[in-house]
């Protein structure tokens, strides 16, 4: 039993101590109550994680953590460049799923009374659901460039200016990514998809910041009281899924997989097989900026049609599900990591080079969204989390409970009813939906956000309240 | 029904039993698409032959699932049966008819993102076959 052995180090921090197998302990960013809800098998994967060759100080779970496969959703590791292992199962499926959130020029007033006609209008924009392609169709050649440039190619082609890749991590563009490490089948999935929403838990959000934490920092990010933000969660699509699942195959072949997961499956990060991973996966990572890059554009081309003085600026853009090299101390020196986080957030404090030219003073904005139907936060990377977390935080409200219960505690008419209840307009895909992200299924944001804070690995800016939802 | 749903925090987890190996496959792509579609019937317009392979029995269930999330991105296909399953246990190999239809005549939300190896397990015990499978969504 996991939970028994862990060791309380403060009200936000917890050790899993050392035993078998393990190379390094676990750590984990808990209080008492967001432990109670954590379960035994993601305590567990915390533990598989902790045995994978090459990892340094500590396995790592953030607020939100819950059970994922291979690593634990909300969960953290770095590994030494020379004798450590990339695991797909460490990314995750969803390569770079991430949050994008844009701040406008629009007040809550503004959106009053028209929240139908504005919901459909983007419902209608931007394709969303399950096989519902986008609205390009590229050809090999163009998705190609698309893999190698990201962001950075959707604005070339017109759909959107330099200002909001260079507020996306990576400037929009991970570097060292090869199409010809992707294959095929990845690509034949990917073409018909770029500039779509996807489904399940991917969302597009209209907000208004209701709460200002830190007004100085609040203020370096563009943020007041009153105004109107767009968050947008999506990811890699058919193609990341592709990448992943043809990695850990290759991977399996070559490697075979630990006995205690086979969704640990790795290979050493020097290895040809390792590298080429890493620069497939940086292509579909660079798929999801460009898509994410594309939505931005239509969101204003329709948001022109309700408000001719629109205006909407990328506050930042943030990825979930990837491996960087970054560099970190250990053992007291500085030194260059593979630091795979599995929904989880960059959360760099002030100075690092990494961070746009406007916000390097203050530190990285992190984008925490909530459920549908409640708050979600923006935080602000810290030096204390570069020390103790290898500078990350949560990613999210983190799921509570399975589909399968949600469907068993709530009816349809009951969550339509919960989110009028809220004052919060929702445009939706189907009904299962609706009943599946109802914000029952999900951990208290408002503690996940303050155990970040309180752990210093992530010090709340703003608070928003969500008026306009749409899930795909 | 052949398949149950298991409790999984974020993602969905299936197990199955069956009398014969062939019928906890097709039983598995059920499972698989009653995820993606609910309750919805989907209707059988369309015929896919595919064959598929593996180089153990857990990597050809995790190729044969794939598969049918790969024909609903690439060409909208939706699945509503599998018919005529062959499996060749000794090479691991499978062959098999799917009925569907395109997916754009259904609206639907689940998102099925991958198949994963995740406690994954196909055992053969007093008779039955039985796996576990636990998909992304």
């Amino acid at each position: 039993m996991y939970k028994k052995q862990l060791k309380k180090i403060s009200e936000t921090e917890y050790e899993l101590p050392k035993t078998g197998k393990m190379n390094v302990p676990g750590k984990l960013f808990l209080s008492e109550k967001l432990l109670n809800d954590v379960e035994e098998n993601a305590l567990k994967q915390i533990a598989n994680v902790a045995m994978l060759q090459g990892i340094q100080k500590y396995s790592i779970g953030l607020s939100d953590m819950h059970l994922g496969y291979g690593f634990p959703i909300g969960g953290v590791a770095a590994f030494d460049i020379e004798t450590g292992v990339i695991s797909p199962g460490g990314v995750g499926y969803d390569i770079n799923c991430s949050v994008r959130l844009l701040k406008t020029n629009l007040k809550e007033t503004d959106l009053r009374g028209r929240e139908k006609e504005i919901t459909h209008s983007l419902f209608r924009t931007i394709p969303s659901g399950v096989g519902r392609g986008g609205k390009l169709n590229l050809n090999e050649n163009e998705l190609n460039n698309v893999l190698t440039d990201g962001a950075q190619w959707a604005v070339e082609k017109g759909y959107g200016k330099k200002e909001d890749y260079l507020h996306t991590e990576e400037n929009g563009k991970l570097e060292n990514a090869d199409p010809s490490a992707v294959s095929k089948r990845a690509k034949s999935r990917g073409m018909p998809q770029l500039g779509s929403l996807g489904a399940g838990n991917h969302f597009l959000d209209i907000l208004i910041v209701d709460e200002i934490f830190d007004k100085s920092i609040a203020k370096v990010f563009g943020l007041e009281k009153g105004q109107v933000v767009i968050m947008i969660h999506c990811g890699s699509r058919g193609l990341g899924h592709q990448v992943a699942s043809d990695y850990i195959k290759l991977m399996d072949d070559k490697y075979g997989h630990p006995d205690f997961d086979r969704g640990l499956v790795n290979a050493p990060i020097k290895s040809e097989l390792g590298q080429k991973y890493l620069t497939a996966m940086n292509c579909a990572a660079n798929f999801a900026f460009a898509n994410k890059q594309l939505i931005t554009h239509w969101i204003r081309e329709d948001m022109k049609h309700y408000f001719p003085n629109f205006k909407t600026e990328v506050v930042y853009d943030i990825c979930h599900n990837i491996a960087k090299f970054e560099e970190h101390i250990i053992d007291g020196e500085k030194k260059e990591v593979l630091v795979m986080r599995k929904g989880a957030t960059r959360s760099f404090g002030p100075g690092r080079k990494e961070i746009p030219e406007d916000y390097r003073k203050v530190g990285q904005p992190v984008l925490i969204p909530g459920s549908m139907g409640t708050s979600s936060y923006v935080l602000c990377g810290t030096k204390k989390a570069e020390e103790i977390s290898f500078g990350s935080t949560a990613h999210g409200a983190g799921r509570i409970k399975s589909r399968t219960q949600a469907h068993k505690d709530m009816t349809f008419e009951e969550a339509k009813k919960d989110m009028e209840k809220r004052g919060i307009f929702v445009e939706f895909g189907n009904q299962k939906g609706l009943i599946e992200e109802s914000p029952f299924s999900y951990k208290n944001i408002e503690e996940v956000a303050r155990v970040s804070h309180e752990a210093g690995i992530g010090n709340k800016v703003a608070k928003l309240k969500p008026l306009l939802v749409i899930i795909g | 029904m052949p398949y149950n749903f298991l409790e999984h925090t974020a993602d969905v987890k299936f197990r199955i039993e069956s009398p014969t190996l062939e019928e906890m496959f097709s039983s598995s792509a059920d499972a698989l698409n009653e995820t993606i579609r609910g309750n919805i019937k989907i209707l059988e317009q369309k015929e896919k032959n595919f064959e598929i392979e593996g180089k153990d029995l857990e990597e050809l269930l995790y190729n044969f699932l794939e598969e049918l999330l790969f024909l609903l991105d690439t060409e909208n296909f939706l699945i509503s049966k599998i018919k005529d399953i062959k499996i060749d246990l000794e090479n691991k190999k499978l062959k098999c008819v799917a009925t569907g239809d395109k997916a754009e005549n259904y609206k639907f939300t689940n998102d099925v993102k991958a198949i994963t190896y995740h406690e994954m397990f196909i055992k053969e015990k007093n008779g039955k076959f039985i796996c576990e499978v636990t998909l992304d969504v």
